[in-house]
């Protein structure tokens, strides 16, 4: 085979086409991943970051009910450095009704989710931050995942099964003979480059943009854009999962993740052209603090960090506006099947927590085109760094007495952490105070994760997501990175780059210790070092 | 409608700006490489502490607590407090033998006092300080405060009745060190107050406010001490009584430490606490008059203790000071001595302590006083014992100053 030929060329690095990938990997296929921005940076990217138990759609989605408590289950074993066991609560309030209670708690009961209806008393001891008020709660097995270290290590053990990765390429068009998809061209934005891969299958896993790529094949998938913002808290307020004990609706689930809590969502539609460029407006921000305080009522008072937009991949399905009642439910078509295009797979709708089982389907489907007969095994092998169930045993077994920076690099890398330079005050020293990234860690990411800017540094190692939002660690990190890829110019772009999209963030909610932050972040920048 | 028109977080962490401030004024950071810093033991910490007790670290013990990180931070962020209240809540090792005797100032006073000419001789010897050094880790170079008897109260009961004929009164905290090891600073108070028309009397039972207990593990116990001095101070309250001090860690303590570290609620009687020489200060400044010596003659250089500078409260010691006639008055340079309570007599933090007060001792040295003026009775065993030079809280200049 010649090196521009693959077996299987998935287009789409969010965490179905990473998933897709590992699985085609693992079964022996020869993979090729082309992604025109960097990993997770649309949907999966750009949602709670929680790991469903299901019990959100138990009522309304039984299917969709029934994947999340399977796939939640297999996280826990395959992923445990991504995800984090909080369990989580579904409050009833004075104003909602709880004759809705037990109509749930059959019906996750039904999907086979372990709800327990617990006292409010217990509930307020459990999560202290809860709504004092509440008259009901129920306790499931809900948790947060960390979306971007679980694509990054999907790609990652796809690479180490040989599979190649192209970030920051974009397919511009199908190689296409008659009726059949040979391959695909592409034109690469970092090096101005055009080039045309070949594979017997390609398996477009898009999510939004699936839509635009799959018109390129000439094959109509309708999707259907639906925005839904979210606000991130500077610190954690719950450390348990809260929604709200009702039919799903707006701004009712606040989800701690790593240092931080999120709460959302709003739901509304956009055209595809705004998809690439989704704001937050001052409407939303209102709606989620209002309705996020009858969650946790200190939601009022504290800090917020950021807020943030992403559009769910959902398939058109009826006509309904808000988008709310449309299934989750996984769409996987063989274009030769269902449009006469033959070598054309597309995986869509789902969400980030059956994404496993997406990425089973499309494999499978590529398998049965291929004939390959291998089964598939990514329910059961842990990914890379999730060797053991917790950090604190990671930590324990790599450093006698790991500081806060090494536990915390524990708990971002799993067992992966081993491969931090550690023993001199170099490789120690903090890059990002606020989330306690060291040198070390920064290098090992820009070492084996693709890092080409800041942003990509970002997304693997949580530099820059802490409180301060690049203050400190940016300038730092641009000094690896300019040392690292061998040019200082483009990192002084990069730097701009980096803080001008983390003001992104701030400005929708650019008021008390954030806009102070941003302000000085901006003197620091601007005028100590002339930027 | 007004979202969120101000955001609160315990110790105010959240309004922390990451300018670290905190961090380049941290005395013990520029002297130990282990302690993490103020900002990243406190308000960065915090955020990781909140999501797992886990990334909770020892190395926040090299905290002294001196507060300065408070003091410097723009942003009122009650950094110190979130350390300290992390080891509260985290640190589950249970406290050494060794800190458990540093921290019971009050009990070691009950027990050594009736044979204290006996204590005081054992613990001078070079023997002694040999063995506490290699069994306890109390390090040979620290010398043990002398212990006194009688004690304070008991002088003071003696005088109870002349004390009770002065028109106007106050209360007095005197704290475990008056009490016990040196209760001529009492003495020299209650000349002083006299001296203004004021009497002097004890509170109901006071109890040692607790800061040793709090900085070694025992913060259970402090609790304890901290509701009863609480109760306390409240008979005085309710009696009209202001309440004075002469050491600013037991004020500092009682007023800020007691609800921020505690959660002991002294909101009814904080007001009332204040050191003797703001009272002293704001009643000369009514009017009031003392009568000073007219050959009275000492070149004073005044160190501002951590605490006293929290408080901000340094300035009424300096006024008083400066008002002395006769005195040769100098400022000293803000900087820590590095004592902070029984942190520097624990062997491993001894090099730490002596080089963290470096700075001072040396500027001492060269101001070359006739005797360093200062409100904190373990900054003066630090500088006495570091410089050579004598060391007198302010109230007891001021009572040599004054005509008998």
């Amino acid at each position: 085979m010649a090196p521009n030929e693959f077996d299987v060329i998935i287009v789409g690095g969010g965490i179905t086409g990473a998933g897709t990938q590992r699985d085609c990997a693992m079964r022996g296929l020869r993979t090729l991943l082309i992604e025109r921005s960097d990993i997770a940076t649309g949907a999966t990217g750009r949602n709670h970051g929680l790991l469903h138990s299901g019990a959100r759609y138990a009522v309304n989605d039984p299917e969709s009910a029934r994947e999340c408590i399977e796939e939640n289950m297999i996280l826990r074993r395959i992923a445990s450095h991504c995800i984090d066991e909080t369990d989580g609560l579904f409050i009833t309030l004075p104003e909602d009704d709880l004759g809705y209670q037990q109509t749930f708690v059959e019906s996750c009961r039904a999907a086979g989710i372990n709800a327990e209806i617990i006292d409010p008393d217990l509930a307020r001891k459990l999560e202290p931050s809860v709504n004092p008020e509440l008259i009901g709660a129920v306790r499931v097995p809900d948790g947060s995942v960390d979306p971007f270290r679980l694509c990054a290590a999907n790609m990652l053990d796809a690479k180490i099964h040989g599979g190649q990765v192209r970030l920051h390429t974009e397919v511009t068009g199908f190689i296409r003979e008659g009726d059949t998809i040979k391959g695909v061209h592409t034109h690469n934005f970092q090096t101005g480059e055009d080039a045309d891969f070949y594979a017997q299958v390609t398996v477009i896993a898009g999510g939004i943009w699936g839509h635009g790529i799959a018109g390129l094949a000439g094959v109509n998938v309708g999707m259907y854009p639906a925005k839904g913002s979210l606000l991130i808290f500077a610190h954690r307020i719950n450390n348990m999962v809260i929604n709200r004990c009702r039919k799903p609706s707006n701004a009712d689930i606040l989800v701690p993740g790593d240092t931080v809590c999120v709460i959302g969502t709003t739901s509304t539609r956009i055209p595809f052209e705004e998809c690439d460029n989704v704001a937050v407006t001052p409407d939303e921000v209102n709606l989620l603090v209002t309705e996020g305080a009858k969650l946790a009522p200190s939601i009022m008072s504290t800090r917020i960090l950021r807020a943030y937009a992403g559009v769910r991949p959902l398939v058109s399905a009826d006509n309904d506006p808000t988008g709310r009642n449309i299934s989750r439910g996984i769409v996987c078509l063989d274009h030769e099947v269902r449009d006469g295009v033959k070598g054309l797979v597309t995986i869509t709708g789902g969400k980030l927590m059956t994404y496993r089982l997406m990425a089973e389907m499309a494999t499978d489907t590529v398998c049965r085109k291929l004939g390959v007969e291998k089964a598939c095994e990514t329910a059961t092998t842990p990914l890379p760094g999730s060797e053991e169930r917790s950090y604190e045993a990671v930590a324990q077994k790599i450093w006698e007495s790991p500081s806060t920076a090494q536990k915390a690099a524990a708990s971002r890398m799993g067992t992966r952490a081993s491969r931090i330079r550690t023993g001199n005050r170099h490789d120690e020293a903090l890059i990002c105070e606020c989330e306690e990234v060291s040198v070390g860690e920064i290098n090992a990411a820009i070492d084996r994760m693709d890092v080409s800017s800041l942003t990509d540094l970002r997304r693997r190692t949580r530099v820059g997501m802490g409180t301060c939002q690049g203050e400190f660690c940016a300038c730092r990190a641009a000094g690896l990175l300019a040392k690292a890829h061998g040019c200082v110019e483009k990192e002084r772009a990069d730097i701009a780059d980096f803080l001008q999209e983390r003001w992104k963030g701030n400005f929708p909610i650019g008021w008390g210790d954030t806009l102070r932050e941003a302000e000085y972040t901006q003197w620091v920048y601007k005028h100590v070092l002339g930027l | 409608m007004k979202l969120q028109e101000y955001t609160r977080s315990k110790g105010n962490f959240e309004e922390c700006m990451k300018c670290t401030v905190c961090t380049a004024y941290c005395p013990v950071l520029q002297v130990n490489p282990l302690y993490p810093g103020p900002k990243q033991a406190g308000p960065d910490g915090e955020r990781l502490r909140l999501k797992d007790p886990y990334f909770f670290s020892n190395t926040l013990k090299y905290c002294m607590n001196c507060k300065r990180c408070e003091v410097a931070c723009p942003s009122g962020v009650n950094v110190a407090d979130l350390i300290q209240a992390a080891r509260i809540k985290y640190d589950k090792s249970k406290p050494k033998l060794r800190d458990r005797i540093l921290a019971s100032t009050d009990l070691m006073g009950t027990l050594t006092r009736p044979v204290a000419p006996i204590v005081n001789a054992v613990t001078g010897l070079g023997i002694t300080k040999t063995v506490l050094d290699a069994t306890l880790k109390i390090d040979r170079h620290r010398t043990f405060p002398k212990y006194s008897s009688p004690g304070f109260e008991i002088w003071l009961r003696s005088h109870k009745r002349e004390q009770a004929a002065f028109p106007e009164q106050v209360a007095y905290f005197h704290g475990c060190y008056v009490n016990y090891n040196y209760p001529q600073l009492g003495k020299d108070l209650v000349k002083v107050l006299n001296a203004l028309g004021v009497g002097v009397q004890l509170l109901d039972n006071e109890k040692c406010c607790g800061i040793a207990m709090i900085t070694n593990g025992m913060s259970e116990s402090a609790r304890k001490h901290a509701v009863h001095n609480v109760a306390a101070l409240q008979k005085a309250v309710d009696k009209g009584l202001k309440v004075v001090t002469t050491s600013s860690t037991c004020t500092f303590t009682m007023r800020d430490e007691y609800p921020h570290l505690l959660d002991v609620d002294n909101s009814a009687v904080k007001d009332s606490l204040l050191m003797a020489t703001r009272f002293i200060y704001e009643k000369l400044e009514k009017g009031a008059k003392l009568n000073f010596k007219s050959d009275f003659h000492k070149k004073i250089a005044y160190h501002t203790p951590c605490h006293l500078e929290k408080l901000g409260w340094g300035v009424f010691s300096e006024k008083l000071l400066k008002m002395i006639p006769g005195v040769e008055f100098t400022m000293l340079d803000s900087n820590c001595c590095g004592i902070a309570g029984t942190y520097g007599f624990k062997k491993e933090n001894y090099e730490a302590s002596q080089a963290i007060g470096q700075a001072l001792f040396s500027q001492i040295k060269t101001v070359n006083p006739d005797v360093v003026a200062c409100d904190c009775e373990t900054c003066k065993w630090q500088i006495e014992m570091s410089t050579g030079y004598t060391v007198m809280n302010p109230i007891s200049i001021l009572a040599q100053a004054l005509e008998d």
